[in-house]
């Protein structure tokens, strides 16, 4: 019998670690609307956002189906849309998408309700409901098996590739060798190392797929630099990388992959799509935080582990995010912010293994329940859909 | 600011080897040529060696003598290859270490 937690079951198999209700607009015209009607109802979340008009091709796709993954996140008993009525994106599509997976489900449109008042009063009614009879659902006991965690890690110093993004590859390794899931992403921190990532693939699809979104990542960020007038903004390594002792790209890199332990990857799979498979999971999404853990939860991922080093405090609605520091200065001053302190390593008292240890059990008290730091501070900064150039 | 230094807190001088294939340990706080430090493995083993020139924290020294070309081992992988030979305990930095992959 392996590791169990206590999630609550939903309609199509899915299973969430938190029991919310999610205020989605298809559009930023109806994000006020979303907000107030989340703030009308304590226990919602919103996922307010400057997207889903005025936007073609790839990019609105994105929009689309990163909109749809959130609504779709097991973590929400149920959603309701808002729209404003001539978006490109339609509520309607963004309903339509979320619509499968069965849960509790309800739109509001402004230009229909008549004004915004209207439609957060729609809104605020719709929310009420389905927060009552959420109410009602009881946690029950689940294999890890059930379990995805998304990786990321931000504020980076010495000690995040040195000993927390180490340790947390432990964590990660032991939750996939029980059938649970962890994904990998921020791809802009892996240049260089792709050919020791392929090696890691467990086919050669896999590893074809590997090359090919690193490759793609690579060109996109040449691109960039060779286009811009400003010398500042040409930067990858930084200065403090090198002060900090890391001697080339692929050192810094292998600092970040170490996030997903020794495990083979099974699948790599495209910003704003969830997984088919089952196991250690490539995400193809650049490096910024939010775009990152937008693009985690929009996948399915229950919970996001976040490695700090220099120690942020940001989060994300709904979806608990456990930051972790390898740097015991930054653990007692963000001791607030921060659930685990992976700095012990640094001081030689304890091993890598015993940390790796303790984020495991935290992923699977949090996924029981257990608020993360992040979340009963209400930091929700890291909604941020990704756009594409 | 990145913190060098942790001595005061660690209450020793210590390195980590991040994996049984590496070739090299970073140094944990700041260490002096001719210190003695006390490496410590992936695997909880334990051993001393002698730094042969100053390491700051965060820093790489060998764990035996390189030769030029050589491939430096971190996280059990090739972080690049000596440009020249060095001693059991020496710095290893871009100075003494070249790497062709990646962006730059």
């Amino acid at each position: 019998m392996g590791d169990t937690f206590l999630g609550f079951r939903r309609e199509n198999g899915a299973v969430g670690v938190r029991n919310l209700i999610a205020i989605i607009p298809s559009v930023f015209c109806a994000a006020k609307v979303a907000q107030r009607i989340s703030q009308n109802v304590p226990g919602t979340v919103h996922f307010s956002h400057p997207v889903g008009c005025s936007q073609v091709g790839d990019d609105l796709d994105v929009t689309a189906r990163t909109l749809i993954g959130i609504g779709r996140n097991p973590n929400f008993a149920g959603v309701v849309v808002a729209g404003l009525g001539c978006e490109r994106f339609t509520p309607k599509e963004l309903f339509d998408g979320i619509a499968p997976t069965g849960k509790m489900l309800e739109m509001v449109v402004i230009q229909d309700a008549g004004d915004s008042i209207k439609a957060i009063e729609i809104g605020t009614r719709m929310a009420r409901q389905m927060q009552q009879k959420a109410s009602m659902e009881r946690r029950e006991e689940i294999p890890v098996s059930e379990l995805m965690i998304g990786l990321n890690c931000g504020g980076s110093d010495t000690t995040s590739g040195l000993v927390a993004n180490p340790a947390l590859g432990l964590a990660s390794d032991k939750l996939v060798g029980q059938g649970g899931s962890s994904v990998l992403s921020e791809l802009t921190e892996l240049l260089g190392t792709e050919h020791i990532l392929a090696r890691r693939a467990v086919d050669e699809k896999v590893a074809a797929d590997i090359l090919r979104v690193i490759g793609a990542m690579e060109e996109r960020l040449k691109r960039q630099i060779q286009t811009s007038h400003n010398s500042r903004r040409k930067n990858l390594i930084s200065t403090g990388n090198y002060d900090g002792g890391l001697s080339s790209v692929v050192e810094k890199s292998l600092g970040s992959m170490k996030k997903s332990g020794n495990a083979k990857f099974v699948e790599v799979f495209a910003y704003g799509d969830a997984p088919t498979k089952k196991g250690l999971l490539l995400l193809d999404g650049p490096g910024h935080d939010g775009e990152v853990t937008t693009g985690l939860a929009a996948a399915g991922a229950q919970i996001v582990c976040f490695p700090t080093g220099r120690g942020t405090p940001s989060g994300f609605p709904g979806v608990p995010v456990i930051k972790i520091t390898g740097n015991p200065r930054t653990f007692e001053r963000m001791k607030e912010n921060i659930d685990i302190n992976a700095g012990t390593v640094i001081l030689g008292k304890n091993t890598l293994q015993e940390v790796g240890e303790e984020i495991y059990r935290e992923i699977l008290a949090v996924a029981s329940g257990k608020m993360s730091k992040a979340e009963v501070l209400g930091h929700d900064e890291q909604f941020c859909i990704t756009r594409m150039p | 600011m990145i913190e060098h230094e942790f001595a005061d807190l660690a209450g020793g001088k210590n390195a980590l080897v991040l994996d049984p294939k590496d070739n090299v340990a970073v140094a944990l706080t700041d260490l002096a040529a001719g210190d003695s430090c006390l490496v410590v493995e992936d695997s909880g083993k334990k051993y001393e060696v002698v730094v042969t020139e100053d390491i700051s924290f965060g820093h790489k020294f060998a764990l035996a003598d390189l030769k030029k070309d050589q491939g430096v081992f971190k996280y059990g992988e090739e972080i690049g290859r000596m440009k020249e030979p060095l001693v059991k305990g020496g710095w290893i930095h871009v100075h003494n270490m070249y790497c062709d992959k990646g962006m730059k």
